[in-house]
């Protein structure tokens, strides 16, 4: 049985990866899983320096998963390299380092940064975090700002690109086929769902931001379908993500056409869920007698 | 155990009372009890999975053998109204412990303050069991239900306010100090914001130390995901920016250390 999947030419022990923004770079989740059984680590979106982000309150609960207005908090590119990056080299998992920005010099001059450096695997660019007020909400809601990023951040990483995809546009298949065409090497989605909530007996928002993302179990339908159509549109391997929080839940996503899957949120739940999945997952192939993973990428009839 | 290890596990509860209207008062055994420390806290989960995020409780006492834990809380939303109906026997999936506590043998040979308002009183116990000084114990509630009061009684005297005036003095844990023309080398507080507002102005006006216990919204508790963070003076060292994270920085900050 082979769980190894390949992403422009990286290989993966397995399919299953952290979602950026809910795992720190590792550290703090390490105390629970054993990273060496991880597919990768996707690290916090990191910028050119540090950000503070938004003020609190950060995170409200909904329904079914929760709202973050963190805002892009990171420690920036100097404290990453020096600090991050050698912890998770310690590890036996890809590094995949996901990138913000307020410009695209900003983004490029990070992915410069991050060429130097040998164990880092794949970047993510990040356009698609709606928490961010300048710039970044509009790269990744208008697919001819999508394109020119992609195709600047590209002319200068020395890594493959995966272009994280915002959820909160009329048309993902227009924004994957402008990745693609921009030279995007795959693709990840979804970020999170713009939401809101309301304190009906404070009378105020939950959120100081006042709209946060929305990621959790109750996202999950939105990005297997989103999944679903990127596939369909576009050549490029899919990473998938929104709610996962059990091995069937990601076997769904690679059903609809993921490569690989992240998982975000659910590891409040459960901090044991990721390595939990990888197990689950393991378990599905025996069930169904399925000799490589890559036979279930998209084989939803 | 390895010292200071986290875990998620489901645990068996060996008691439940509601302490005071809305307020339950909880024992839970657990191999956690063998290293918490006094301001350390739990994450507490929601049976009902469309309340998701775990609630953040602080540890209120451990049990004498170290094999259970303590908690009073205050029934407040969907999760604690969950929890309020647990009884014996019932398992709860909890996860700890969290949190720094609060710095206990910095008290030894001193004159201390152990302050605590309103739902921020249940920390104060275990903390007044370990700490080695000449303590005085100050605790403000709203009204008559001056719930854990004979529990602090045994450990130091005890100095109540109450914001209607039935029981001590009249107002809240600040009253309490000037009426009983108390004073302190260092001060350990946990309580509502305006409260710890006040102590800290309090402990720079008098030129000591406050040790503070904050909160804010969490979704992780352990430090991962950034969400709880109170601002500080200097660039905290994790974080690279004027942000700690009340998880896993405190929930127990130098109330000069932070912008509150």
């Amino acid at each position: 049985m082979n769980t190894q999947i390949t992403i422009a030419g990286v290989t993966f022990k397995n399919p299953v990866m952290t979602a950026s923004g809910t795992f720190g770079s590792g550290m703090e989740y390490s105390e629970f899983v054993d990273l060496n059984q991880l597919g990768a680590v996707v690290t916090k979106g990191v910028a050119n320096v540090p950000w503070p982000g938004n003020p609190t309150p950060r995170v409200a609960e909904v329904y079914g998963g929760m709202l973050n207005a963190i805002g892009l908090q990171n420690p920036g590119i100097d404290m990453l390299m020096e600090r991050d990056i050698p912890f998770l080299k310690q590890y036996d998992t890809n590094i995949i380092v996901n990138v913000c920005g307020k410009t695209v010099e900003d983004y490029v001059e990070v992915v410069e940064r991050l060429g130097d450096e040998q164990s880092v695997a794949m970047l993510e660019i990040n356009v698609s975090c709606p928490n961010v007020k300048e710039g970044a909400i509009a790269f990744g809601q208008k697919a001819e700002a999508l394109f020119q990023i992609t195709q600047e951040v590209k002319k200068h990483a020395r890594q493959p690109v995966i272009m994280k995809l915002s959820p909160n546009v009329t048309d993902i298949t227009e924004m994957a086929r402008a990745a693609e065409a921009a030279g995007a090497d795959a693709l990840s989605l979804i970020n999170t769902l713009t939401g809101m909530k309301i304190d009906i007996h404070r009378r105020t928002f939950a959120l100081a931001n006042k709209t946060g993302g929305m990621s959790g179990p109750a996202i999950k339908p939105v990005a297997v379908r989103m999944v679903y159509q990127t596939a369909k549109a576009v050549k490029i391997p899919i990473i998938g993500m929104g709610g996962i929080g059990s091995a069937e839940d990601a076997v769904e996503f690679i059903l609809a056409g993921a490569s690989a899957v992240s998982i975000g949120a659910m590891n409040f739940v459960n901090p044991y869920v990721t390595t939990e999945v990888v197990r689950g997952i393991e378990d599905y192939m025996k069930e169904y007698h399925v000799e490589n993973l890559t036979e279930l990428i998209g084989a939803v009839i | 155990m390895g010292i200071n290890m986290k875990q998620k596990q489901t645990a068996v509860i060996l008691s439940q009372k509601e302490a005071a209207p809305r307020i339950y008062d909880m024992w839970i055994k657990t191999n956690l009890a063998e290293e918490a420390k006094p301001g350390q806290f739990l994450c507490i989960y929601p049976k009902d999975k469309s309340t998701l995020l775990p609630r953040p409780i602080s540890i209120c006492e451990v049990g004498e053998d170290r094999k259970s834990l303590r908690i009073v809380y205050r029934a407040a939303g969907r999760g604690t109204e969950e929890f309020s109906k647990y009884q014996e026997g019932d398992s709860i999936d909890i996860l700890g412990n969290l949190g720094n506590g609060f710095p206990v043998e910095e008290a030894q040979g001193k004159k201390i303050f152990l302050m605590g308002g309103g739902i921020g009183v249940p920390p104060i116990l275990q903390l007044a069991k370990e700490a080695k000084g000449d303590k005085r114990i100050i605790v403000g509630y709203r009204d008559s239900h001056t719930f854990l009061r004979e529990d602090l009684e045994r450990y130091g005297k005890v100095y109540i306010a109450t914001e209607d005036g039935s029981v001590g003095t009249k107002g809240n844990v600040m009253n309490a100090v000037e009426e009983n023309g108390l004073d302190a080398d260092l001060i350990y507080a946990c309580g509502p914001m305006p409260m710890l507002r006040a102590v800290k102005a309090y402990a720079e006006e008098h030129g000591i130390k406050a040790y503070i216990s904050l909160e804010e919204h969490m979704a992780c508790g352990v430090g991962a995901c950034l969400g709880c963070v109170v601002k500080t003076k200097e660039i905290d060292h994790h974080s690279n920016v004027h942000n700690a994270r009340i998880c896993t920085d405190g929930p127990v900050f130098e109330a000069a250390d932070v912008l509150i």
